[in-house]
């Protein structure tokens, strides 16, 4: 059974259609890059699989493992194992990243009948994945991406990824703001977590990122519908040709 | 469906009747004829046995107070109060003297029990060892009208400390009470005032003498249990030069149909250097999903930093009642003397608050500092009121005030009065106010990390009201975490 | 009581002085009768005092004590003071339209050779000649302020100006009124301005005395109406005699996608109150109304702004700075009601005070009173006095004090200044304050 499988979706925001009838098969173990062009819906399918409100899905399903995604809570949804690292995660003033990790961890571990970890057996784990990912204490103890810069930021998504051990992870635009060094440190992470137990889908706009993460398929999206599959060398011939031709193709 | 609106209409569903505390307890009690006249103030003045100035005092200010009207200026709406159909005072019938806890009825101690309260003096009787360093709180529980328990008496009178009962302190200090009493909240202060200063039953008496930081944290605990009894609780505390005191006062009341009037009055002193700590969780019973019952409560509540150097501090969590009106302030009197006011009001159901502070700068270089958080849900009203002013002589007076407001659902109301009043150029005063709702992206994002739409709006909630649960003493804030997230369960979905 | 014998003290004097002037007053029938029910509840209540909340800083029964009578209409002699008066604070390029002790005087007016879409005519001839349609905007002000129905009740003349849909005006209309300085009096009027759909225009309202005049009372008010699309850029300036009391009101009503910038400077006058109701009636609209109090002496001056977000999508700024020296006393109420339905609305208010002497006094007093979640609205106030370092750094660079105070004043009130869109506007609010800085010295 596929770990994800996305048939023939259709979505719409506020009346207007997004996504025409996209179809996605992501087994355990793979990793899928899915690139386009800015308006493609390469957003809107990630928002739509974590279950982001404001979305209306009119036909089609998703399937994870084998059971209907949509029916799920955006929470149960996290509990399964779907995780999305946000394009610009969010602030949260007067939370601290460390309360924050726990609570979410716990809820999760809750949700799948899991005991929830012991105080030092937590804080043993977050110690070693946050020293592996270069991030230091003092940021866990601040407000949840408070006064975080972009690197930090992505750093702190990968590092709760790490942490949740998701079965899924969905990566969008990981690359946006952020230098070629910030990069290379969020993508070590992303590298590290790959498993055969696990997929990937890497939401990106430019061929660049997937120098560092290099997927085994890459999808071509454009005007809500995946309108071309291939392998790795896919990304290099997008990035000597453009979107252009696949325009016109949609 | 978008998440905050799937949060409001939890909101809606919720029923708010699920009271926690809204359990009563069978005790036989001793009250006052019903209503209000000299011969009721005659009464009080007699069951306590107070010497004869002290009636003398309360009949002026009864007197006082049949000239006055209600004040009508809050943003609280609520049915006439009919002051004749009240009992102004019910105690629990004393069996005999009391001289352990094992000679209070067993029906408060079971009450105090339900409420979590740590009457730890049976543990100290019994030889408990508390760890190293963990903090020990004197109770002085007020059931109704009568103090029944007072502990850690021994300690207290070890370090010079008086903590009872305010009219065993009539009896026993007349003179310190003769001297501070009235002095912070004038008898003529304001309607409801004046009415506590008639009829006032019970409440706590504090003095900490020159030097002395009390040695542990004084707690006072209310619970309003007699159908149709004004509460009238009158607390006075004096840090005497030097002195540290903090001072923790929570207030339950079981579920009621009627509405029960609370008016209490606390007035705090401090001299040269003193420093007093007064915090309160009020979580009175609200009143039902349909807006019936619950307490109202109108208090007055002011510190005198009568001292050079002198600091008074509030700290409220507010989640309860159905009226609240509520203005914990301080005089800053003395040079160098500062206030502090946190505060979290939470509102929700039909629940209306109106609550705020004055700091009212007097001398010099005195500082002031606000931090008001309020949370609107369901059809409830919150207001923040305060005034903020600096005499003329009031040169170098310094204020800051932040005061946020969270709004949860689309049918309450969060609103922000601020007075700013400056009166010499010296004087820097910084206010600043935000009102919004939960961002729908931090939502989303917590409950994409596997939350509950519940304990994002918690988390976020909580995160919302860290500045001011910090000030709480250690035991308080976790109880104030718990009770916001009590009132979350059944306010915030 | 004390209170009630100062209110029929002066309710008594004005009483004889309304029937006394009934006859000099235009309109009859309903526009009498409304006149009459605006007296009765001004004696109702008196002048506003402090236990009246939003005249809680300006007690007028303490400050005005009374309203002094209706002024005469202005002869030869008084016309030519105002003429000189007149001279001093021409603006160039503006149609000036010019009431003196509250009567318009069309010799030093300029209301003729219209541009096309512009309609001027006075308040006593629009009463006085039934137009039921502009009769109506200009009784629609309910009597619940006491001073609002005072001047409903003794509407003397005016300015009414029309703009068609569509008509942007090139030239900038120019309202003065001018105390001539004769006998202590009061004038009363008010002025209507309505404003067509996508019309835009610009407003300058200027209150300044003649040599000579001492003690007067302005009692003005001012109904705008503007229409969907339509766009209006108003100052006002208060630059009365030092010993002139000017109480002014205004009522504003924005359609939708309307905008609507406004700036107020208040400078003269002994006592002033200026209080202005902002109110959304269509979405999309955004109001920006700033001000700045420049007092010093004994002088008084409360500006009372209220917005009225009452329907979805609309925005407000409110920026007020506040510069206070001697024994002036600076009052801001700012007000900011969101209705239940008024979602997505953006509200932001700042007050800032100067003080520049130990005795001056500042209040403010910035509210928001919301009833819809889903909104951002915010406000801050600071109170202080010139930062210290600043000064001695531009002291050792060389300015005096005063220079350096007049330097810092300026960039205080300049946030203020130039939220006003238009440069010539903005030049108009900016030599106002330089003027008030050169007098200090």
């Amino acid at each position: 059974m596929p770990l994800l499988e996305v048939k023939n979706l259709q979505v719409r925001v506020e009346e207007r259609e997004i996504l025409h009838g996209l179809s996605l098969t992501v087994n355990k173990g793979e990793v899928h890059a899915i690139m386009g062009p800015n308006g493609s819906g390469k957003s809107t399918l990630s928002h739509v699989i974590a279950g982001k409100p404001g979305y209306e899905v009119t036909g089609g399903e998703i399937l994870f493992n084998g059971e209907d995604l949509l029916e799920m809570s955006p929470d149960a949804r996290a509990a399964k194992g779907v995780f999305l690292a946000f394009q610009y995660p969010v602030e949260i003033p007067g939370v601290a990243t460390m309360t924050f990790l726990r609570t979410a961890l716990n809820a999760q571990r809750k949700a799948r009948g899991e005991g929830e970890y012991s105080t030092p057996d937590f804080l043993k784990k977050v110690r070693e994945v946050a020293a592996r990912l270069n991030i230091p204490q003092e940021m866990l103890r601040r407000g949840v991406n408070v006064g975080f810069s972009g690197g930090e930021k992505k750093r702190n998504e990968v590092l709760q990824m790490a942490l949740f051990e998701p079965s899924l992870c969905i990566l969008d635009e990981m690359d946006s703001g952020l230098d070629i060094d910030a990069l290379r440190v969020a993508a070590d992470g992303v590298n590290a977590l790959r498993s055969p137990d696990r997929a990937m889908v890497v939401i990106t706009h430019y061929q660049r990122l997937l120098n560092y993460i290099v997927p085994d398929f890459v999808h071509v999206m454009s005007k809500g519908r995946v309108v071309k599959s291939g392998g790795k060398e896919l990304a290099l011939e997008l990035e000597a040709s453009g979107y252009a031709q696949f325009e016109d193709a949609a | 469906m978008a998440a905050v609106q799937e949060t409001v209409d939890r909101v809606r569903r919720i029923d708010v009747d699920q009271y926690r505390y809204g359990f009563e307890t069978v005790i036989e009690s001793d009250k006052a004829p019903k209503g209000l006249s000299e011969d009721t103030v005659r009464f009080i003045s007699a069951k306590k046995n107070e010497p004869a100035w002290m009636l003398e005092w309360r009949l002026e200010a009864y007197r006082r107070w049949l000239t006055m009207t209600e004040p009508k200026w809050a943003r609280v709406n609520y049915p006439k109060i009919d002051y004749q159909d009240l009992y102004y005072y019910s105690a629990p019938k004393p069996k005999k003297q009391i001289s352990s806890l094992d000679e209070i009825d067993p029906e408060i101690l079971k009450t105090y029990e339900k409420l979590g309260i740590p009457l730890r003096e049976v543990e100290v009787l019994e030889g408990v060892v508390r760890p190293e360093g963990e903090r020990r709180i004197a109770v002085d529980a007020v059931f109704d009208s009568v103090s029944v328990a007072t502990t850690f008496q021994k300690e207290l009178k070890q370090a010079g400390v008086i903590f009872m009962p305010i009219s065993e302190a009539i009896r026993e200090h007349p003179d310190l009470v003769k001297k501070y009493l009235g002095t912070v909240v004038p008898t003529s202060d304001n309607y409801f005032a004046t009415l506590n200063s008639a009829v006032f039953s019970d409440g706590s008496f504090v003095y900490v003498p020159p030097g002395v930081r009390c040695p542990m944290e004084l707690s006072t605990y209310f619970r309003i249990n007699e159908r149709n009894t004004g509460q009238f609780e009158r607390t006075l505390i004096i840090a005497d030069k030097g002195a540290y005191v903090s001072y923790l006062e929570g207030c339950t009341a079981p579920q009621r149909d009627e509405n029960q009037l609370h008016a209490a009055v606390v007035e705090l002193v401090t001299l040269d250097d003193a420093e007093i700590k007064y915090s309160t969780v009020q979580n009175w019973y609200p009143g039902n999903s349909e807006g019936v019952g619950g307490i109202y409560n109108f208090v007055t509540k002011r510190g005198d930093c009568r001292g050079n150097n002198s600091k008074i501090s509030w700290t409220q969590v507010e989640t309860g009642s159905a009226i609240t009106w509520k203005y914990p302030s301080c005089i800053l009197r003395g040079d160098n003397s500062r206030g502090e006011f946190y505060s979290i009001a939470i509102s929700n159901g039909h629940q209306q608050v109106d609550s705020g502070t004055k700091m009212i700068h007097l001398g010099k270089n005195t500082t002031s500092r606000i931090i008001s958080k309020g949370i609107a849900a369901g059809v409830s009203q919150n207001t923040y009121r305060g005034l903020v002013t600096a005499h003329r002589k009031a040169t170098g007076a310094r204020n800051f005030t932040a005061c946020d407001s969270l709004l949860i659902g689309d049918k309450c109301g969060a609103h922000t009065v601020p007075y700013i009043e400056a009166k010499n150029s010296s004087a820097l005063f910084e206010h600043e106010a935000t009102t919004s709702k939960i961002s729908e992206d931090v939502l989303f994002y917590c409950v994409q990390r596997g939350l509950s739409q519940e304990e994002a709006v918690g988390l976020v909630v909580n995160g919302f009201v860290k500045d001011v649960l910090q000030q709480l003493p250690m035991e308080f804030a976790v109880e104030a975490q718990k009770l916001i997230s009590i009132s979350l369960e059944g306010s915030v979905g | 009581m004390n209170v009630a014998l100062a209110k029929t003290e002066t309710g008594h004097a004005l009483s004889d002085a309304f029937a006394v002037a009934r006859d000099r007053l235009p309109g009859a029938g309903k526009v009498a009768e409304a006149r009459q029910q605006a007296f009765e509840a001004y004696e109702r209540v008196g002048l506003p005092h402090r236990r009246i909340e939003d005249w809680k800083y300006t007690d007028l029964r303490a400050l005005m004590r009374e309203v002094l009578p209706l002024a005469a209409p202005p002869d030869a002699a008084a016309l030519k003071r105002a003429a000189a008066a007149l001279k001093l604070h021409a603006i160039a390029g503006v149609r000036r339209l010019v009431l003196v002790d509250g009567v318009f005087a069309p010799g030093l007016s300029e209301a003729g050779n219209l541009e096309k879409g512009l309609g001027i005519r006075t308040l006593r001839d629009v009463l006085g000649a039934g137009d039921a349609r502009l009769q109506a905007q200009l009784l629609g002000p309910e009597n619940t302020d006491s001073m609002v129905a005072l001047n409903s009740a003794m509407m003397t003349d005016g300015i009414v100006i029309e703009v068609a849909d569509g008509a942007a005006l090139t030239q900038p209309l120019h309202i003065i009124h001018i105390a001539s300085g004769g006998t202590p009096a009061a004038m009363f009027t008010r002025s209507l301005f309505v404003l067509g759909n996508a019309a835009s225009a610009t407003l300058v309202e200027s209150y300044i005395a003649a040599e000579g005049a001492k003690v007067y009372q302005v009692h003005d008010s001012l109904i705008v109406s503007i229409g969907d699309s339509a766009r209006l850029d108003h100052v006002r300036l208060i630059e009365d005699g030092r010993e002139a009391f000017n109480i002014s009101s205004s009522q504003v009503t924005l359609g939708a996608k309307a905008h609507f910038n406004t700036f107020g400077l208040t400078s003269g006058s002994s006592v002033s109150r200026y209080q202005a109701t902002m109110a959304f009636d269509g979405e999309g609209s955004r109001v920006e109304t700033n001000g700045v109090n420049l007092l010093n002496g004994r002088q008084h001056a409360d500006t009372t702004l209220f917005l009225d977000h009452a329907v979805p999508n609309c925005s407000s700024r409110e920026i007020f700075r506040a510069v206070v020296d001697d024994r002036g006393h600076s009052v801001f109420q700012g007000r900011i009601i969101v209705r239940p339905d008024a979602q997505k609305t953006d509200a932001k208010m700042m007050t800032r005070a100067l003080l520049l002497s130990d005795e001056a006094e500042a209040d403010n007093k910035p509210e928001l009173e919301i009833f819809a979640d889903d909104v951002t609205c915010g406000h801050g106030a600071t109170t202080g006095a010139l930062d210290e370092s600043l000064l001695f750094y531009l002291r050792a660079r060389g300015l005096s004090e005063k220079e350096a105070q007049a330097l810092l004043i300026q960039a205080f009130v300049g946030e203020a200044i130039e939220s006003i869109a238009s440069d010539s506007l903005r030049e108009l609010a900016i030599s106002a304050a330089q003027r008030w800085l050169a007098a200090r010295g």
